[in-house]
């Protein structure tokens, strides 16, 4: 299906296959805090605080944490829909929204997003075949190709066109409705799709159902994603690199198998072994981390985890540990003074019982 | 066994209004004191309905419920009035799934706990307030007398559902309702809801049903498993023999479509289709249309529950049949 040439420019690859799809460097983003009128000094939510990454093309990056950890906020910021307050993308080797880089509107058409919220996101006013054909038609396609094209994509997520087409989104259950989102982020040709929670809202059965839709269409149309979620399951089982975030900090990224077979942050081994076991024989005995996050607003001096965290020396509160790599694997980087061993800890890069 | 704590029999409830729905149809559940039972299903598959039941919290306008309730020796259809408020809260009590909505926001958590006891119990304030305490305490909130003067909304979600289980717990209920207590719950602090959950099951003796989705979860808890689709139950039995060898296509369905370790990067075994719509079920096994192994006879006759033992089977064409086992 050739959408492209209704558009100004064709979407292609420019940078070839070594570069990164999408360079994310330092994004930060703070939320002031309205507070009372008696205090002094203003307030801010840290909600992403200095996040550099890269996506390579073709590849599902994985972000997980906890709520409030920026993940949803990343996404935002990437798409867009805020603006930063600092940092710099580069799509496929060219700035965005920069000077002689890839001007905005024509990177949106190469970065399209699903939600959570299947129902929210729709409206709730046009048919499903309506709201897929929308936004092609603002780009300046033509009605009746865009109508058409809507009809397609429909067919190819697994909706038949004339028994749905015509509904509208309270007529759905929820698996279809994230259907529909699918389509309607497929509608541009996208390079980037942004997963945000895209299945948690779902059934289990209906999950899986979704997930193998998205496995297929990646395939399909050399689709590089972004998978958001909490679930860590989900996470291995889609990404090829995962990135693991506490609170509005990059605290671990890598290849998926290193993530979980050899994670090297505290943060990440008591994240990974927090997931309910599935033997009734064999449940789990000790919870491994005490407490929720901390506050965002405040967040503790050093490593933000110290306060949690199992390992934690006094070196841990003064000195934030930098993000590097792993001795033998540089794609997988921690951010931890115990891998660190010029940082002080007295624990440094010995054997850690996780 | 001797008398069930609770016991539902052929317990079905009709929503009418606008369209009627059919939420539960002809369920039976035992369940002995102390014993936690894992309730497991999709949305719409009634196990939110059963707790409501229950507590008899659905509007009886537009409710219609038919069979028996019997919790406690009491005839729960029958309470009216005192006897109802003394049942709720007093024999029966329930955890929310959203500890934010089921707090009133403007009462201290301390203040809801310590009505809540003065409602049950005919003690003066201070003494109230200090078992609200010490209930607080229970629940392993940190700093315990600084939350207690705290409003809901200044505490965090896995904090909240500490209080909501404190405040379900404060006057000593026989059996706790819990509907999806950690699904709105980060997983580090689900864990511990989780695990805080059936230290107090132990400590107390009382029973405990667990709504779940998550089959992670329910293993967590559960001694026994109940799987509920479209209304009714279809399969039941030990943690251990749900989670091994279902026999239920649609509980082997589940399993399979949970996200492992094993399974990266090939396709799941999803089970076709939607839930049905509960206004309009079919007229027989409401699992046949997205069944592999469905045959003319599941789509027109409704499998019956059988039981064996404490196992239990709703299909006509079960992977492994019941009385293998038994």
């Amino acid at each position: 299906m050739n959408t492209s040439s209704y558009f100004q420019a064709p979407v292609q690859d420019r940078g070839g296959p070594a570069q990164p799809l999408l360079v994310v460097r330092d994004l930060k983003k703070h939320f002031p805090v309205r507070g009372g009128p008696l205090e002094r000094t203003k307030k801010f939510v840290h909600a992403v605080d200095g996040v550099s990454f890269s996506v390579p093309k073709g590849k599902t990056l994985g972000i997980v944490g906890e709520s409030g950890c920026g993940k949803s906020t990343t996404a935002r910021l990437i798409a867009r829909l805020m603006s930063a307050d600092a940092g710099n993308m580069v799509f496929d080797g060219e700035g965005v929204d920069e000077f002689g880089g890839i001007r905005l509107k024509e990177f949106r058409r190469n970065l399209q997003m699903v939600f959570q919220d299947s129902f929210a996101s729709l409206n709730p006013r046009l048919t499903i075949a309506e709201t897929i054909a929308y936004g092609p038609r603002v780009h300046g396609m033509p009605a009746a190709e865009a109508m058409r094209q809507a009809h397609e994509l429909l067919a190819r997520v697994g909706l038949a066109p004339e028994q749905f087409a015509s509904r509208y989104p309270h007529e759905l259950s929820g698996g279809q409705r994230q259907r529909v989102n699918i389509a309607r982020a497929l509608a541009f040709d996208p390079r980037l799709v942004i997963l945000d929670e895209a299945v948690a809202a779902l059934d289990k059965s209906v999950q899986a159902q979704v997930l193998n839709l998205l496995q297929e269409l990646k395939a399909e149309r050399q689709l590089t994603y972004l998978f958001i979620s909490h679930d860590l399951h989900v996470v291995h089982y889609i990404s090829d690199y995962v990135m693991v975030m506490y609170l509005g900090q990059v605290v671990e990224t890598g290849p998926v198998e290193r993530i979980y077979g050899q994670a090297a942050h505290p943060y990440t081994r008591a994240l990974l072994s927090a997931v309910p076991s599935m033997d009734p024989d064999n449940r789990t005995l000790a919870s491994p981390l005490a407490g929720d996050p901390p506050n965002p607003i405040n967040p503790p001096s050093g490593c933000r985890f110290h306060d949690r965290c199992p390992h934690a020396h006094p070196v841990c509160a003064d000195k934030a540990p930098a993000l590097i790599g792993m001795p033998g694997a540089p794609a997988h980087q921690a951010a931890c003074h115990l891998n660190d061993p010029a940082s002080g800890h007295p624990a440094a890069l010995s054997e850690i019982q996780p | 066994m001797s008398t069930p704590l609770v016991s539902l029999q052929d317990l079905s409830v009709q929503f009418f209004g606008s369209r009627n729905a059919c939420a539960l149809n002809a369920v039976n559940i035992e369940l002995g004191a102390g014993e936690v039972l894992g309730l497991l299903g999709e949305s719409g598959s009634g196990k939110s309905v059963t707790l409501r039941t229950l507590l008899r919290l659905h509007p009886e306008r537009t409710t219609r419920i038919q069979g028996r309730m019997l919790v406690d020796g009491q005839d729960v259809l029958a309470l009216r009035g005192r006897a109802l408020d003394f049942y709720r809260g007093g024999t029966v009590s329930m955890v929310f799934q959203e500890p934010g909505l089921a707090f009133d926001p403007v009462y201290t958590i301390g203040q809801q706990i310590t009505e809540a006891i003065r409602a049950h119990e005919a003690v003066d304030e201070a003494s109230a307030r200090a078992q609200a305490l010490q209930m607080l305490e229970r629940v392993q909130i940190p700093q315990a007398k600084r939350r207690f003067d705290a409003y809901p909304h200044e505490l965090s979600g896995g904090m909240r559902q500490r209080a909501m289980i404190a405040l379900a717990l404060a006057c000593k209920p026989k059996l706790l309702l819990a509907d999806e207590p950690t699904t709105a719950l980060d997983a580090t602090v689900q864990i511990q809801i989780l695990l805080l959950l059936r230290e107090l099951q132990r400590e107390t003796g009382m029973s405990v049903i667990f709504v779940t989705h998550d089959i992670a979860a329910a293993v967590e808890v559960a001694d026994r498993i109940a799987v509920m689709y479209a209304g009714r139950i279809i399969e039941q039995g030990p943690v251990g023999q749900i989670v091994r060898t279902p026999r239920h296509p649609y509980t082997a369905g589940l399993l399979a479509a949970t996200v492992g370790t094993e399974n990266r990067g090939q396709p799941l075994l999803a089970v076709p289709g939607s839930p049905p719509d509960l206004a309009a079920l079919p007229p027989g096994c409401s699992f046949a249309p997205r069944c592999v192994h469905a045959s003319e006879r599941c789509r027109r006759e409704v499998p019956p529950l059988q039981s064996v033992g404490t196992q239990a089977l709703a299909c006509w064409h079960p992977i492994t049949p019941l009385a293998e086992a038994a």
